[in-house]
């Protein structure tokens, strides 16, 4: 039985791409014959006069024929006497980044085409790192219209040298690069007389023999639960794929986030009763006891498969409508789909050259650095590790769109980096002693300084115990809010001036602290007051929030 | 560790799809039109939830111009299995006495098209599976696996959702639906080798029979009811034929064949040099012809 791959081709109308995989099909004669004759019935209507137009085999959709572009993805299928093929033929145009991610995502290696005359160009790049990100491990630059270039040796390998540097930063398993003419068919199935240079195989043959497969025997068994299956009160099964390992009966595997044992008494591949089943299957099992089981759970033998609720990512932004920091999203990880908000964009990676550029906003077809926080914990992994559960889509609330997609570089901890100890003496006990009931007060707006530090010499003077402190957008942050949550642990109330900080970060920063404990101060708000009016109003929200959460408040009821 | 094969991959990723749907989406169904496509669909839904039967109903847009055979099958299998079977047909235009002899495209979009809008609207069926495959034609080669119609059912191309790894978004607003295509990745190879792998029951019109035909506009029409209209000169043959596909019995060709048995009818299509839906008569119209179509709700 033949294996399958699963590719994509990256590249513009001008670098020949739908040509390069239509004269592929058609070399390889693996047109059905009715097409053929389309082919050439479409061509009079096409762009090369008599001539066959071998692109018009790739580009379906009528609005692109007119713009003479590829707009989305199209898949074709076929297969040689070595293995069967699926091709994702998707568009090179940076307006379009979100449909070659589609692509990508679904693939395990990418042409990347490159027009020799141009070489290395900013869309190369770019189409390497939205691969990259998406998870591709293997790529084929072919350097096309080698004809153009009178098949020029030192042309190619400069332009090889250059693709190598370029990916280096990515975790790439294969790098082949090739010299083609995809309208001429030279290297396309055949190696081409006029590059005797060129030592490896031809495009086809390459992609016919090239290993890329991706399950690893060493990993242990992991499976997120698609669905239960209960007919009757006998039965209760739980249907998924497994997504990495081997499953037996008899086998000790635990339920995440229940974090239960239980055995394997029973599975189902499909319909069938088997002894084991292992990656890629589709099964049914049945375990040997009752556990706490639902859509979303996980069931591993895993020790690495995490729980948590906040992650730093990478996303992709695919939506019309811009990232908006504290606007709720539904987040789907594996088979599990809760809100979530997006709290801080940390910054932006530049699509084309992957530096870092600082940004509050995120539009369509850019990457970012994001933190995000669900309503609850979820069962997750690194991509690179899990990419079922590693990887993730945000849904618009309103407009069900597929906003974003993105991957989970890792969780960000639920726990503060400040450890206390527990001594008996509760926050309570310490706030009593000093008469007040600890509190955090943020400072927002363009220039909170001279606020902060007249708010805390009024409370200080109507006897309040404070701290003053001062925070920054960017990575110290988290630090700074659980700075201030540890002195209201002791009793005080914190304090904190923050210049310009985002509305995702307040999110953070309130959910570190607590909402109840938690006060918003924004200076620019304060109109054109004075500074002392201003401080005389946050003095009296303060003192009021004071009141309203003291301890002792209680007994007057 | 063993590596899954091509067929297996392929059945992975339609139970995948067709479980996902079944844990997400509030009330789907499955589109059965006798065809072997259906034939594998219908399978892959009893393989998916086995033990279970397949927690959604099933529904097929009866034009009342198919073959006897396919009926016959239909309610044969149905009964099998024990699922629920909505037949649905649009019995106003029935009443009208549209047909495809006299009524050209018009009666594709009528009772098919119309049809399938207004059986999906009368049960409130949100999410409804249907068995196209992406070699099958150029516009549902870029067609999502999840296909996201309006408030009329209709697509639109250039704004699709993007679909990323295995992480289906099934979220719609009220009044929108959703075309699930589990088979989107399969070829015509793969479902015959499929159907030969797993001995699934097709209609036995794929098998070649001698049965009634006229010829017509190069294409050969079975004389399945005494309802077809002949032309002056056209006279009803005795021929060897099977069918490709299957759907109304006066606008699906026939091929002559010899094919009988599975592994002949495999032969005979996966050494053929001509692409299935030629002999779906509609398909020639016009370039462009299905896009137009599905823009209009068409599956």
């Amino acid at each position: 039985m033949k294996s399958l791959l699963k590719f994509i081709t990256c590249g513009s109308v001008d670098d020949g791409k739908s040509t390069l995989i239509g004269h592929m099909l058609y070399e390889a004669k693996l047109l059905f014959a009715d097409q053929e004759r389309a082919l050439e019935l479409d061509s009079r209507l096409g762009s090369r006069g008599g001539k066959i137009d071998y692109s018009l085999l790739l580009d379906g959709l009528l609005a692109e024929r007119e713009q003479g572009i590829t707009i989305d993805v199209a898949y074709r299928y076929f297969t040689t006497s070595h293995r069967s093929f699926i091709v994702a033929d998707t568009p090179g145009h940076e307006e379009y980044t979100r449909n070659m991610a589609v692509g990508a995502s679904f693939a395990d290696l990418a042409i990347i085409l490159v027009d020799a005359t141009k070489g290395i160009i900013t869309q190369t790049k770019r189409h390497a790192r939205i691969c990259a990100l998406m998870g591709i491990k293997h790529l084929v630059l072919a350097v096309n219209k080698m004809d153009l270039v009178g098949f020029d040796q030192r042309t190619f390998e400069a332009i090889k040298e250059e693709f190598i540097q370029t990916t280096a930063e990515f975790q790439i398993k294969s790098i082949q690069v090739i010299p083609v003419s995809a309208t001429e068919g030279d290297n396309i199935t055949t190696q081409s007389p006029n590059a005797p240079w060129y030592e490896g195989l031809a495009l086809l043959p390459y992609l016919e023999s090239i290993d890329v497969h991706t399950t690893d025997d060493t990993k242990p068994f992991m499976m997120p639960v698609q669905r239960v299956s209960r007919p009757d009160h006998t039965f209760r099964g739980f249907q998924g794929q497994i997504e990495a390992g081997k499953i037996s009966v008899g086998d000790e595997l635990m339920t995440l986030p229940s974090r239960e044992k239980a055995k394997v008494k029973r599975i189902l591949v499909t319909d069938q009763a088997q002894d084991s089943a292992y990656a890629g299957q589709p099964v049914t099992i049945q375990l040997d006891r009752e556990v706490d089981v639902s859509r979303g759970c996980v069931l591993t033998m895993d020790n690495q498969v995490q729980e948590a609720d906040s992650f730093a990512s990478t996303i992709l932004w695919m939506d019309d409508s811009v990232l908006t920091p504290g606007k709720h999203y539904w987040v789907k990880v594996g088979t599990k789909t809760l809100p979530g908000t997006v709290t801080a964009i940390t910054h932006k990676i530049d699509i084309n050259t992957g530096h870092t550029v600082p940004a509050d906003q995120i539009v369509k077809n850019e990457l970012a650095k994001c933190e995000f926080t669900l309503s609850d914990q979820i069962v997750f992994d690194s991509f690179e590790h899990n990419k079922s559960i590693g990887g993730f889509i945000l849904i618009d609330r309103v407009t069900n769109m597929t906003s974003a997609c993105g991957v989970i570089d890792q969780a960000l901890k639920g726990e503060s980096r400040f450890s206390t100890l527990d001594t008996g003496i509760t926050r309570d006990v310490r706030a009593q002693q000093k008469g007040q009931s600890p509190l955090t007060v943020w400072f927002a707006g363009s220039d909170t300084v001279a606020l902060a530090k007249e708010v805390e010499k009024r409370l200080m003077s109507s006897g309040y115990h404070t701290m003053l402190l001062e925070s920054v957008s960017g990575e110290t942050l988290r630090g700074t809010a659980e700075m201030a949550k540890v002195l209201n642990d002791a009793g005080l109330i914190s304090l904190v001036s923050h210049d310009s900080i985002s509305a995702g970060e307040l999110e953070t920063a309130r959910e570190i602290i607590g909402g109840k404990g938690f006060i918003e101060v924004n200076a620019d708000e304060s109109g054109g007051m004075s500074i002392q009016d201003a401080a005389k109003s946050a003095v009296k929200r303060v003192v009021q929030s004071v009141i309203d959460h003291s301890p002792s408040n209680n007994y007057d009821i | 560790m063993q590596e899954l094969t091509h067929l297996d991959q392929l059945e992975a990723e339609a139970i995948y799809i067709i479980r996902e749907v079944a844990a997400e989406c509030e009330k789907p169904v499955m589109l059965y039109s006798v065809g072997k496509d259906s034939s594998v669909m219908l399978h892959l839904a009893l393989k998916a939830f086995y033990p279970e039967k397949p927690p959604f109903p099933f529904m097929h847009i009866d034009t009342t111009w198919k073959f006897k055979e396919m009926i016959e099958f239909r309610d044969r299998k149905a009964k099998e299995f024990g699922i629920e079977m909505i037949v649905h047909s649009n019995e106003e235009a029935i009443q009208q006495g549209i047909n495809p002899f006299d009524h050209g495209s018009a009666y594709t979009d009528i009772m098919k098209t119309t049809a399938l809008k207004q059986g999906l609207d009368k049960y409130g069926f949100t999410v409804a599976f249907g068995g196209g495959r992406r070699d099958e034609e150029k516009s549902r080669a870029k067609e999502r696996i999840f296909s996201f119609r309006n408030k009329n059912h209709s697509w639109d191309p250039k704004n699709q959702r993007p679909e990323m790894w295995k992480l289906f978004n099934t979220r719609i607003n009220k009044g929108e639906s959703i075309r699930v295509f589990p088979l989107s990745n399969w070829t015509e190879k793969d479902i015959w080798q499929y159907i030969r792998r797993e001995n699934i029951d097709i209609v036995p019109l794929y098998s070649a029979d001698v049965r009634p035909i006229v010829n017509r506009d190069g294409h050969i029409i079975m004389v399945d009811d005494e309802r077809i209209k002949l032309e002056p000169g056209e006279k009803v043959e005795m021929k060897k034929i099977r069918f490709r596909t299957l759907g109304c019995y006066p606008l699906t060709g026939g091929v002559e064949s010899d094919a009988v048995t599975l592994d002949e009818i495999i032969e005979e299509t996966l050494g053929a040099l001509s692409s299935e839906r030629t002999s779906r008569v509609i398909d020639q119209e016009a370039a462009g012809s299905m896009e137009r179509r599905k823009r209009e709700g068409y599956f």
